[in-house]
């Protein structure tokens, strides 16, 4: 494995692997040992052209816990708004021993370009390329799933998994819809008809433009964020309209399955696509995703990091 | 390929082993057992059964050494195997850690490493099935089933029921 870019690469067998090494991972770094050395005198860079939190510093623990050296990048405030192109700006990284680069970048495609273009040698994981993936986050949320349901699973047929809210803008559920079709679970995208994209049909998977229909079948509600900020007409009328038709309030959250979950990969807008109490609730498990998506990136890195130095930059994961 | 101990054998050296941990330790109260996945794990279980029925219990572990090794750069990521705490935790105890075979004592190192981040035990022994020879490092066994003169051109295989569904070690040529 050279790089993680799409999920699309990787084989059922692949996700599975990197589940179970999270867990053991997991199990290895919940008591008093929280660093493991493996991936000493390793550099890993966060190169990040958008804004991210809980991405960003989940990947730096990752790396820290793992005792690899870490650099973080972000564009604002660099040579990038002097116009720096992106592959000067790889280029330099690599210069000062980049190992590793994760990228989110606003461009769909960003990620393969940069790992593809024999720019440079380093692996590359994409952390967000504009809507196109965000391979970890579908991987956390698997990670998250299968503590649930069963922390051995390696299959998630017969969960019935509802993804709601901006599908269009979404990379997090185009990585999902991949990621759980591959794992075989039952998935249903719900929107309203303007935040669907047009090439809905060849997902492979169900959507529906109403939220209350068959709310009482699924084992996980999976939330996404309004995306505002990549919004550049009108997708619906305003905030009351939205959180009405396909936000989770409080009487939603009522009459789901009494196990099932409530996740949001965050930021959460609350008010407008989850309440405050859906939020908060005790089948919300928005918190564990963020402590998921620490062991779950530390399994990528060892992955990636963990063997030799491959030299062709050509070779990607799954290939 | 020539085969160094059958069943029976292997199940006489864990046994005078199990004597000798007794021995040295003038008993078991302050022994704790940890294997080393794969198969230093299904010989710890063996030698705890074997002491349980001279003795009494003795509380059994397994420590995964995968991310303290010093070949993560040579060699492709392995997936991990599973640490199991023993009953009453590290700290302060005697620890016999317990390995099929021990070669060049890399995975030894490795495991005092990955043992030391889980406490800090009072002693720390080592026992073996097969010593092949061929350190690279100043470790040496406790207790050790049987010496094996080997050449570098040779590999040790051990067999066990629990996973191979057989008990023998055996030498194999290495093709190069």
């Amino acid at each position: 494995m050279k790089h993680l870019l799409s999920i699309a690469d990787l084989s059922e067998f692949e996700i599975v692997g990197i589940l179970d090494t999270a867990s053991e991972l997991e199990k290895l770094t919940s008591g008093s040992v929280k660093k493991l050395p493996t991936l000493r005198g390793r550099t890993v860079v966060n190169l990040f052209f958008e804004d991210s939190t809980r991405t960003r510093l989940s990947f730096e623990s990752a790396a820290k816990r793992l005792s690899a050296d870490v650099t973080n990048f972000s564009a604002k405030g660099s040579s990038v708004s002097k116009g720096e192109s992106l592959k000067d700006t790889a280029q330099t990284l690599e210069a000062m021993g980049a190992d590793l680069i994760v990228i989110r970048h606003p461009a769909s495609g960003a990620a393969k370009r940069l790992a593809e273009s024999g720019w440079i040698e380093s692996s590359v994981i994409n952390a967000g390329d504009g809507t196109h993936e965000h391979p970890t986050q579908a991987l956390l949320d698997a990670f998250t799933i299968r503590k649930h349901f069963g922390s051995t699973l390696t299959t998630f047929s017969g969960l019935k998994i509802a993804i709601v809210g901006d599908i269009l803008h979404s990379r997090v559920a185009r990585s999902n819809v991949l990621l759980l079709r591959k794992m075989g679970a039952d998935v249903t995208l719900i929107a309203p008809p303007t935040l669907l994209p047009s090439t809905i049909d060849s997902w492979g998977v169900r959507s529906s433009y109403d939220f209350d229909e068959n709310l009482e079948e699924f084992d996980v509600v999976m939330m996404l964020r309004v995306q505002l900020e990549r919004m550049n007409d009108s997708f619906f009328p305003n905030g009351r309209e939205y959180s009405k038709g396909y936000g989770l309030d409080g009487d939603r959250l009522k009459r789901l399955k009494s196990n099932a979950i409530v996740m949001h990969p965050g930021p959460m807008n609350r008010g407008l696509e989850i309440s405050a109490a859906s939020a908060d609730s005790i089948r919300s498990v928005v918190i564990d995703q963020v402590s998921n998506g620490v062991v779950v990136r530390m399994a990528a890195l060892y992955q990636l990091l963990g063997g030799p130095n491959i030299s062709s930059t050509h070779e990607t994961l799954g290939a | 390929m020539s085969l160094i101990l059958d069943q029976a054998e292997i199940a006489r050296a864990l046994k005078r082993i199990s004597h000798e941990i007794i021995e040295r330790n003038h008993g078991i109260d302050s022994i704790s057992l940890m294997g080393i996945p794969t198969r230093g794990r299904y010989l710890a279980s063996r030698l705890a059964g074997i002491l349980e029925s001279i003795e009494g219990p003795v509380p059994v572990g397994s420590l995964d050494i995968t991310m303290h090794r010093d070949d993560h750069r040579l060699r492709a990521p392995r997936p991990l195997a599973e640490t199991v705490m023993p009953q009453g935790g590290v700290e302060g105890r005697d620890i016999v850690l317990i390995d099929d075979v021990l070669f060049s004592g890399r995975t030894i190192r490795a495991a005092l490493d990955a043992l030391g981040e889980l406490g800090r035990p009072r002693s720390v022994q080592l026992a073996v099935l097969v010593d092949r020879g061929h350190r690279q490092l100043p470790i040496r066994p406790d207790y050790v089933g049987k010496n094996i003169p080997t050449s570098l051109k040779e590999s040790v295989k051990v067999k066990l029921s629990e996973i191979d569904g057989e008990d023998l070690v055996e030498i194999v040529e290495v093709e190069e």
